[in-house]
């Protein structure tokens, strides 16, 4: 694969940069949605956070890079008690691209061709949900996306398993992935539905202001003409990020959420009508993490303001009387229920 | 030189810069139909291409296997052995993909073509097959669409250049000036182009001027700018090729004229670094006007055109997207793939698709379900399961509902209530034919009814107009509002609403149901501008004897076309408000 540019680089874009480092730090915050502009650098951010996220331990050999010390999450194959003790070594966190015409067979995963054709056995041949587990499946163009493949990624994206039965064979495997979907919803938008089973969502911007879009130019066509340089320029910053992950992620259950937090969190959700608990959940997850980023000890309102548009704009009703963005409409909210 | 020389002498330049860079710089988008042009532009494109670099066509349906790749069939089975089948967008690595009639390309097509371009490797996840094959190419899109109709815009966003060969006369097509050679010998030079800061903010600073809001366009700017520079033998961007960039680049994404020069003095003096000296700021502002200056002059006539008329239908032609509004159905509509599924009820079995699934697993089915030769023939039956049951999905153009809304208010008169009701009749007897939707709000007193809800029933809908009364209050407002939430509702459907409000436009009853034309009125307008920004589709037929201020007034504000019909009868009424949701 090509270099990616770094992530410590990219200029603006802090929403995006800070969602997809919730999610890294914890990946049950159940996916991040980026809808923006042409030309904004979605996919940039997200082929960045690949190089970006520290290696994790995996048991050799396993096709879903299983976590030799957490048996309750493992395949079938790892959990026999026959096994012993395998083997680990370290694998980059999987951030697998899905991409469009994909057909369900290598999604999912199926029969192994080549071997069915050689010798006619059956064997299964995993998918890409499987080479996802653990790390993240990244879908380009999400709203062109098939609804039947949507609906069954976030399915199994909830579930945390992916249940494959074929040709007589029935395969159960681990799937914890994060979903990742860009668009650009001139290109048509995604069903209500499915918006509000993403996590986080996101609107990129293209940066208006001049001194930032020179910089995100300039710093762009640096990284053409020697990747492997200016890469090497921005490691030591990278690796900070690495670091703060890291870091994250050994904090995160430590993090105290206080009882008055949470009615905060429940009251905006009301103000804002949003439907069912799951944007509730999502801004206190969301907020937690954000915390154990900052390497705060508890959760303070600053984490719950700068997370809410993230969790909740995508949660809305549209209000045909109501023209203002859902960014406009959160921010209301926030300041509705954060009067002194 | 006059102007369609200066047009031609830009083409060719944009000709023999992609054949230099082509990974670099996309490709070329050209407007206008085949023709002279057109040939000779493609004949001088090749010339410049090294010979060793293939050009090959990119049909317009084509398929997605025929495009990413897949299981050669034939090969498969014959080897035993999975064979892999490149796709077009493999097979053209290193070359150029010639896209002819890049408008009526797919919208899955250019997701595909722009996540190659991108990466520059095509990803295939297939029939059971999973590569990763590097590919780089550049894609000349032959773009002959007619008026709005156009290639996707984020195709057009990565190809550098836009030409438009359309206006040009036999005469502007003077000799090409560069050839395979001198192309050659550029690109020998082009990685060790340097180009100065300075440039790049121009660069950058004449695409905000221009309204260009992608940072792909300054992007591509700067690399066009390299490219003119190596192909003219420089070690480093001169002024000039950041003109020629600007021109060739910029200008054609055009979206707004940059303001008046005063004004552009102020508003670049904001953002420049503290750390820049003053000397530089002076130096700096008279290239960035120079460069400003030569790309507005090459912004082509048409576009002009569009970012002068674009006042009023701006935000419309921003959102509503074409090709967001077809919708996949089960059965009808133009074959757009197959997918995986059941044989539930409308779903039509693509027995070929079918059985190419079902072919490579033969061997393996029969051996576990033992011998299952027919004995009577001594011929193997093939081994078809549920899963390999492949449906072919359909696309038809989302079906259209159109809402009534009426005012059956004092004001407007019995007699022309009547009028309004033939009217219907006859549009809905037209909907029926074409199977669209209609759906029927009639307001008159205190509130708004929605007398039928979208239906397709004739029967239905005469029944419910014939029993509309008259008289009473115009709640204008309240029937903007229930006309706006329905029509968001059919739209979130994913159909395409059109509303149709025939009014005097004489609002007297506000929201809360009180008197007073003041308010009444206020609020109307409110509620239309409201309307207007959803961005739906409305005709609004003033049907008060003499044609109303208030009424116009109020469909500037809904963005609505706008039909005045006193004395109309209901068939001219009927005609008049087909003519115009034809139209849009």
């Amino acid at each position: 694969m090509a270099t990616a540019f770094p992530f410590s680089a990219i200029v603006g874009q802090d929403e995006m940069k800070l969602a997809l480092m919730i999610a890294a730090v914890d990946p049950k915050i159940g996916g991040v949605l980026a809808f923006g502009d042409r030309g904004s650098g979605k996919s940039t951010a997200v082929r960045a956070l690949a190089a970006l996220l520290p290696k994790m331990n995996a048991v050799a050999g396993c096709p879903y890079q299983c976590d030799p010390d957490d048996k309750a999450a493992q395949c079938a194959e790892c959990r026999k008690p026959s096994k012993g003790k395998a083997k680990a070594h370290q694998v980059p966190v999987p951030v697998v691209d899905l991409p469009l015409g994909a057909t369900e067979d290598r999604v999912v995963g199926a029969l192994n061709l080549e071997r069915a054709l050689a010798h006619g056995e059956k064997s299964f041949e995993p998918g890409l949900l499987a080479r996802a587990n653990r790390g993240f499946l990244y879908i380009d163009e999400v709203n062109l996306l098939e609804d039947h493949l949507v609906d069954l990624l976030l399915d199994v994206a909830a579930s945390g398993e992916n249940v494959v039965e074929r040709d007589g064979l029935s395969i159960r495997h681990p799937a914890r992935i994060v979903l990742v979907g860009t668009g650009n919803p001139e290109e048509g938008e995604l069903r209500p539905q499915l918006l509000d089973r993403f996590g986080l969502s996101i609107e990129v911007k293209t940066p208006e202001d001049l001194p930032t879009r020179v910089e995100v130019v300039k710093r762009r066509d640096a990284f053409e003409n020697d990747p492997a340089g200016f890469v090497a320029e921005w490691a030591k910053e990278d690796a900070k990020q690495r670091k703060r992950i890291t870091a994250a992620r050994e904090r995160l259950g430590s993090v105290a959420v206080a009882d008055a937090l949470l009615t905060k969190a429940a009251q905006l959700c009301m103000t804002l009508g949003t439907d069912g608990l799951r944007g509730e959940l999502t801004l206190v997850r969301g907020a937690r993490a954000l915390a154990a980023i900052e390497g705060a000890k508890a959760v303070g309102e600053a984490h719950l303001k700068r997370v809410a548009p993230l969790a909740l704009r995508h949660r809305l009703r549209r209000n045909p009387l109501d023209d203002s963005g859902s960014t406009v409409r959160v921010e209301r909210a926030l300041a509705e229920c954060f009067a002194p | 030189m006059n102007e369609g020389a200066a047009i031609w002498s830009d083409a060719i330049l944009a000709a023999a810069l992609t054949a230099l860079y082509p990974v670099g710089l996309g490709g070329v988008r050209v407007r206008g139909g085949a023709g002279p042009a057109r040939d000779r532009w493609l004949e001088v494109f090749r010339n410049c291409l090294p010979v060793t670099m293939s050009i090959r066509k990119l049909p317009p349906a084509i398929s997605d296997g025929g495009l990413l790749g897949g299981i050669d069939l034939t090969a498969t089975l014959q080897s035993g052995r999975p064979i892999v089948e490149r796709g077009l967008l493999a097979e053209i690595d290193g070359g150029v993909l010639l896209a002819v009639m890049a408008e009526r390309l797919e919208a899955s097509t250019i997701a595909h073509l722009n996540a190659v371009l991108d990466a520059h490797e095509v990803i295939v996840e297939r029939d059971g097959l999973s590569l990763r094959l590097p590919s780089a190419f550049a894609v000349i899109a032959l773009d002959e669409g007619i008026d709005d109709e156009e290639a996707a815009w984020s195709l057009r966003d990565r190809l550098a250049f836009s030409i438009e060969l359309g206006g040009l006369s036999q005469a502007d097509l003077t000799a090409a000036s560069y050839d395979a050679e001198d192309v050659q010998a550029a690109r020998g030079k082009l990685p060790e182009v340097t180009i100065g800061d300075e440039f790049v903010e121009t660069l950058c600073v004449t695409a905000v001027s221009l309204g260009i809001t992608s940072l792909r366009a300054p992007l591509l700017a700067v690399r066009a700018a390299r490219a003119v520079a190596a192909l003219a033998g420089e070690a480093a961007v001169r002024r000039e090729d950041v003109e020629a960039a600007a021109r060739l680049v910029l200008a054609p994404r055009a979206t707004m004229l940059p303001a008046p020069a005063e004004q552009q003095d102020t508003q670049q003096q904001e953002p420049d670094d503290s750390a820049q000296s003053d000397r530089d700021r002076e130096d700096h502002t008279p290239l960035d006007e120079v460069i400003l200056e030569a790309a507005q002059a090459a912004i082509p006539p048409d576009i002009l055109k569009q970012i002068q008329d674009q006042t009023l239908n701006r935000r419309r032609s921003a959102t509503s997207g074409k090709q967001g509004m077809t919708r996949n159905d089960p059965r009808r509509g133009r074959p757009i793939g197959v997918r995986r599924g059941e044989l539930r009820a409308g779903a039509r079995l693509n027995v070929l698709e079918t059985l190419r699934v079902a072919a490579p697993w033969q061997p393996l089915r029969r051996k576990a379900k033992g011998a299952s030769t027919d004995a009577a023939t001594g011929r193997s039956r093939l081994l078809i399961e549920k899963d390999d049951f492949r449906i072919t999905r359909f696309r038809q153009r989302s079906a259209t509902s159109t809402i009534f809304v009426v005012d059956a208010s004092g004001s407007s008169a019995l007699q022309r209530l009547a009028e309004v009701k033939g009217a219907v009749e006859l549009m809905l007897a037209d909907c029926y034919i074409r199977r669209d939707e209609v759906a029927l709000i009639a307001f008159r007193g205190t509130s708004a009814e929605l007398l039928l809800p979208p239906t397709r029933s004739l029967t239905r809908a005469k029944r419910s107009l014939a029993a509309l009364p008259g008289g009473g209050g115009t709640p204008l407002s309240k029937a903007i509002d229930a006309a706006a939430k329905l029509a968001l509702a059919i739209r979130s459907k994913g159909q395409s609403p059109t509303i149709v409000l025939m009014t005097d436009g004489r609002a007297n009853v506000s929201r809360d149901g009180q008197g007073g034309r003041a308010v009444a009125e206020a609020e109307a307008h409110e509620a239309a501008r409201q309307l207007g920004a959803t961005g739906i589709q409305v005709v609004l037929v003033d049907t008060s004897p003499r044609p109303q201020a208030s009424a116009e007034k109020l469909a500037i504000a809904m963005h609505a076309r706008y039909v005045a019909l006193p004395y109309a009868d209901a068939a001219r009424l009927s005609r008049a408000v087909q003519a115009h949701v034809a139209a849009g």
